[in-house]
Protein backbone atom coordinates (compact mmCIF):
# COMPACT_ATOMS: atom_id res chain seq x y z
CA UNK A 1 0.00 0.00 0.00
CA UNK A 2 1.32 3.32 -0.98
CA UNK A 3 1.81 5.95 1.65
CA UNK A 4 -0.71 9.32 1.45
CA UNK A 5 0.11 12.38 2.85
CA UNK A 6 -1.15 16.30 2.55
CA UNK A 7 1.08 19.06 1.05
CA UNK A 8 0.12 22.43 0.56
CA UNK A 9 1.07 23.34 -3.08
CA UNK A 10 1.31 27.31 -3.79
CA UNK A 11 1.65 29.09 -7.22
CA UNK A 12 2.97 32.54 -8.33
CA UNK A 13 2.92 35.15 -11.03
CA UNK A 14 2.24 33.83 -14.49
CA UNK A 15 2.28 30.48 -13.18
CA UNK A 16 -0.60 31.11 -10.26
CA UNK A 17 -2.95 33.44 -12.66
CA UNK A 18 -3.19 30.55 -15.21
CA UNK A 19 -4.08 27.72 -13.03
CA UNK A 20 -6.50 30.36 -11.60
CA UNK A 21 -4.96 29.70 -7.74
CA UNK A 22 -2.70 30.69 -5.40
CA UNK A 23 -2.63 27.42 -3.03
CA UNK A 24 -4.25 24.56 -2.47
CA UNK A 25 -3.71 21.27 -0.56
CA UNK A 26 -3.23 18.29 -2.20
CA UNK A 27 -3.35 15.14 -1.01
CA UNK A 28 -0.89 12.67 -2.61
CA UNK A 29 1.57 9.58 -3.19
CA UNK A 30 3.61 11.45 -4.59
CA UNK A 31 7.39 10.93 -2.92
CA UNK A 32 9.43 13.93 -4.58
CA UNK A 33 8.80 17.03 -5.67
CA UNK A 34 9.16 15.77 -9.09
CA UNK A 35 6.38 12.90 -8.67
CA UNK A 36 4.10 15.57 -7.38
CA UNK A 37 4.75 17.96 -10.45
CA UNK A 38 3.89 14.50 -12.58
CA UNK A 39 0.91 14.44 -10.78
CA UNK A 40 -0.26 18.15 -11.03
CA UNK A 41 0.69 18.10 -15.08
CA UNK A 42 -1.30 15.04 -15.46
CA UNK A 43 -4.08 17.47 -14.82
CA UNK A 44 -4.29 18.29 -18.07
CA UNK A 45 -5.24 21.61 -18.96
CA UNK A 46 -3.65 24.56 -17.84
CA UNK A 47 -1.99 22.87 -14.95
CA UNK A 48 -0.05 20.68 -17.56
CA UNK A 49 0.85 23.69 -20.13
CA UNK A 50 1.70 25.90 -16.93
CA UNK A 51 4.15 23.12 -15.38
CA UNK A 52 5.17 21.31 -18.56
CA UNK A 53 9.05 20.02 -18.70
CA UNK A 54 11.57 22.25 -20.52
CA UNK A 55 9.35 25.57 -19.21
CA UNK A 56 11.53 27.83 -16.87
CA UNK A 57 9.73 26.85 -14.04
CA UNK A 58 10.80 27.16 -10.25
CA UNK A 59 10.32 24.57 -7.42
CA UNK A 60 10.78 25.64 -3.39
CA UNK A 61 10.47 23.26 -0.73
CA UNK A 62 9.45 24.49 2.65
CA UNK A 63 10.61 28.12 1.48
CA UNK A 64 14.05 26.69 0.46
CA UNK A 65 14.66 27.20 -3.89
CA UNK A 66 15.32 23.78 -4.95
CA UNK A 67 18.14 22.95 -7.75
CA UNK A 68 16.65 19.41 -8.42
CA UNK A 69 13.19 18.31 -7.88
CA UNK A 70 14.53 14.86 -5.34
CA UNK A 71 13.44 16.45 -2.24
CA UNK A 72 11.46 13.77 -0.56
CA UNK A 73 8.03 15.58 0.51
CA UNK A 74 6.58 14.91 3.92
CA UNK A 75 3.10 15.22 5.32
CA UNK A 76 2.10 19.16 5.56
CA UNK A 77 5.62 20.32 3.24
CA UNK A 78 4.84 23.43 1.38
CA UNK A 79 5.97 23.18 -2.25
CA UNK A 80 5.81 25.98 -4.52
CA UNK A 81 5.84 26.56 -8.23
CA UNK A 82 6.71 29.90 -9.92
CA UNK A 83 8.81 31.66 -13.01
CA UNK A 84 12.06 32.69 -12.38
CA UNK A 85 12.22 35.72 -10.39
CA UNK A 86 12.27 39.52 -11.36
CA UNK A 87 12.40 41.67 -8.27
CA UNK A 88 15.05 44.07 -7.27
CA UNK B 1 15.86 46.77 19.52
CA UNK B 2 17.69 46.56 16.86
CA UNK B 3 16.27 47.32 13.15
CA UNK B 4 15.11 44.28 11.02
CA UNK B 5 17.95 43.63 8.25
CA UNK B 6 14.55 42.71 5.59
CA UNK B 7 11.56 44.88 5.47
CA UNK B 8 9.05 44.29 2.80
CA UNK B 9 6.53 46.76 2.12
CA UNK B 10 4.65 48.55 0.54
CA UNK B 11 5.46 52.14 1.74
CA UNK B 12 7.97 54.14 0.15
CA UNK B 13 11.39 54.56 2.46
CA UNK B 14 14.07 57.46 3.14
CA UNK B 15 17.48 56.53 2.21
CA UNK B 16 18.35 59.36 4.69
CA UNK B 17 16.57 57.88 7.41
CA UNK B 18 17.41 54.34 6.57
CA UNK B 19 21.59 54.78 6.65
CA UNK B 20 21.12 57.14 9.46
CA UNK B 21 19.51 54.31 11.76
CA UNK B 22 22.01 51.54 9.82
CA UNK B 23 24.69 53.11 11.14
CA UNK B 24 23.66 55.06 14.20
CA UNK B 25 26.01 54.18 17.36
CA UNK B 26 28.69 52.45 15.40
CA UNK B 27 32.17 54.19 15.44
CA UNK B 28 33.83 51.49 13.67
CA UNK B 29 31.81 52.46 10.23
CA UNK B 30 34.13 54.29 7.97
CA UNK B 31 32.16 53.79 4.48
CA UNK B 32 28.59 53.51 3.80
CA UNK B 33 27.23 51.88 0.34
CA UNK B 34 24.02 52.18 -0.91
CA UNK B 35 22.15 51.08 -3.96
CA UNK B 36 18.39 52.26 -4.91
CA UNK B 37 16.32 50.59 -7.89
CA UNK B 38 13.75 52.54 -9.11
CA UNK B 39 11.03 52.13 -12.02
CA UNK B 40 11.73 52.68 -15.23
CA UNK B 41 8.62 54.05 -17.52
CA UNK B 42 9.87 52.48 -20.44
CA UNK B 43 10.72 48.74 -21.51
CA UNK B 44 12.26 46.72 -24.42
CA UNK B 45 8.10 46.43 -25.10
CA UNK B 46 7.55 50.02 -24.64
CA UNK B 47 6.17 52.60 -22.29
CA UNK B 48 5.33 51.33 -19.00
CA UNK B 49 2.58 53.10 -16.86
CA UNK B 50 2.62 51.18 -13.60
CA UNK B 51 4.36 47.83 -11.98
CA UNK B 52 2.91 45.67 -9.65
CA UNK B 53 5.07 43.83 -7.63
CA UNK B 54 4.17 40.10 -6.35
CA UNK B 55 5.99 38.14 -3.49
CA UNK B 56 6.43 34.81 -1.47
CA UNK B 57 5.65 35.90 2.14
CA UNK B 58 8.17 34.09 4.32
CA UNK B 59 10.22 32.98 1.70
CA UNK B 60 11.71 36.50 0.77
CA UNK B 61 12.44 37.19 4.23
CA UNK B 62 14.22 34.36 4.56
CA UNK B 63 16.08 33.98 1.30
CA UNK B 64 17.29 37.69 1.52
CA UNK B 65 18.47 37.18 5.31
CA UNK B 66 20.34 34.21 3.66
CA UNK B 67 22.16 36.30 1.58
CA UNK B 68 22.87 38.73 3.93
CA UNK B 69 24.58 35.97 6.28
CA UNK B 70 26.32 35.09 2.67
CA UNK B 71 27.98 38.47 2.65
CA UNK B 72 28.58 38.92 5.57
CA UNK B 73 30.63 35.61 5.65
CA UNK B 74 32.04 37.12 2.54
CA UNK B 75 33.27 40.47 2.83
CA UNK B 76 34.42 42.09 6.23
CA UNK B 77 30.99 44.61 6.72
CA UNK B 78 29.48 45.50 9.87
CA UNK B 79 25.52 46.17 9.05
CA UNK B 80 23.44 45.38 6.00
CA UNK B 81 19.82 46.72 5.49
CA UNK B 82 17.41 45.79 2.64
CA UNK B 83 13.97 47.50 1.93
CA UNK B 84 12.19 45.96 -0.62
CA UNK B 85 8.59 47.29 -1.94
CA UNK B 86 5.77 45.54 -2.97
CA UNK B 87 2.22 46.44 -4.49
CA UNK B 88 1.44 48.55 -7.33
CA UNK B 89 4.52 51.32 -8.12
CA UNK B 90 4.81 54.41 -10.54
CA UNK B 91 7.39 55.07 -13.00
CA UNK B 92 10.45 57.00 -10.92
CA UNK B 93 9.19 55.24 -7.51
CA UNK B 94 11.99 53.54 -5.24
CA UNK B 95 11.44 49.31 -5.48
CA UNK B 96 14.42 48.48 -3.64
CA UNK B 97 17.38 49.71 -1.58
CA UNK B 98 20.75 47.44 -0.01
CA UNK B 99 23.03 49.83 2.26
CA UNK B 100 26.11 47.77 3.86
CA UNK B 101 28.05 49.68 6.20
CA UNK B 102 31.91 48.67 6.50
CA UNK B 103 35.40 50.34 8.07
CA UNK B 104 36.44 51.02 4.58
CA UNK B 105 35.11 51.14 1.69
CA UNK B 106 35.95 48.33 -0.40
CA UNK B 107 34.10 45.80 1.18
CA UNK B 108 30.86 47.99 1.31
CA UNK B 109 31.19 48.63 -2.61
CA UNK B 110 31.56 44.44 -3.33
CA UNK B 111 29.02 43.37 -0.92
CA UNK B 112 26.42 45.84 -1.81
CA UNK B 113 26.61 44.76 -5.38
CA UNK B 114 26.86 40.86 -4.35
CA UNK B 115 23.54 41.20 -2.41
CA UNK B 116 21.59 43.02 -5.16
CA UNK B 117 23.06 40.27 -7.92
CA UNK B 118 21.57 37.74 -5.46
CA UNK B 119 18.24 39.09 -4.60
CA UNK B 120 17.90 39.57 -8.33
CA UNK B 121 17.87 36.08 -8.89
CA UNK B 122 16.97 34.26 -5.69
CA UNK B 123 14.32 36.92 -3.89
CA UNK B 124 11.00 35.38 -4.72
CA UNK B 125 9.84 38.39 -6.25
CA UNK B 126 7.98 39.23 -9.66
CA UNK B 127 7.42 42.08 -11.51
CA UNK B 128 4.22 43.01 -14.09
CA UNK B 129 3.76 45.87 -15.77
CA UNK B 130 1.03 47.72 -16.95
CA UNK B 131 1.86 48.53 -20.66
CA UNK B 132 -0.36 50.23 -23.85
CA UNK B 133 -1.03 46.99 -25.02
CA UNK B 134 -2.13 45.11 -21.73
CA UNK B 135 -0.37 44.06 -18.40
CA UNK B 136 2.04 41.38 -18.94
CA UNK B 137 5.04 39.81 -16.71
CA UNK B 138 8.77 40.83 -17.34
CA UNK B 139 10.94 37.81 -18.43
CA UNK B 140 13.67 36.87 -16.02
CA UNK B 141 16.90 38.60 -17.63
CA UNK B 142 20.15 36.20 -18.68
CA UNK B 143 21.82 38.98 -17.87
CA UNK B 144 20.99 38.70 -14.07
CA UNK B 145 22.24 34.98 -14.05
CA UNK B 146 25.56 35.95 -15.46
CA UNK B 147 25.71 38.97 -12.80
CA UNK B 148 25.47 36.23 -10.36
CA UNK B 149 27.86 34.01 -12.24
CA UNK B 150 30.92 36.86 -11.43
CA UNK B 151 30.32 35.67 -7.80
CA UNK B 152 30.74 31.63 -8.29
CA UNK B 153 27.48 31.39 -6.86
CA UNK B 154 24.62 29.26 -8.96
CA UNK B 155 21.20 30.86 -8.58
Amino acid sequence: MSRQISVVVRYFASVREAVGTGSETVVTTANTVGELRDEIIARGGAWATSLARGKAVRVALDQVLQQDESAVLADGTEIAFFPPVTGG
Amino acid sequence: MQTPRVVVQFEDFDLSAEIAALRAGDGGVGAVCSFVGTVRDRSPLGEVSAMELEHYPGMTEKSIEAMIDAAHARFDIRGVRVVHRIGLLGPCDQIVLVAVTSAHRGESFQACEYIMDYLKTGAPFWKKEATPDGARWVDARVSDDEALARWAING
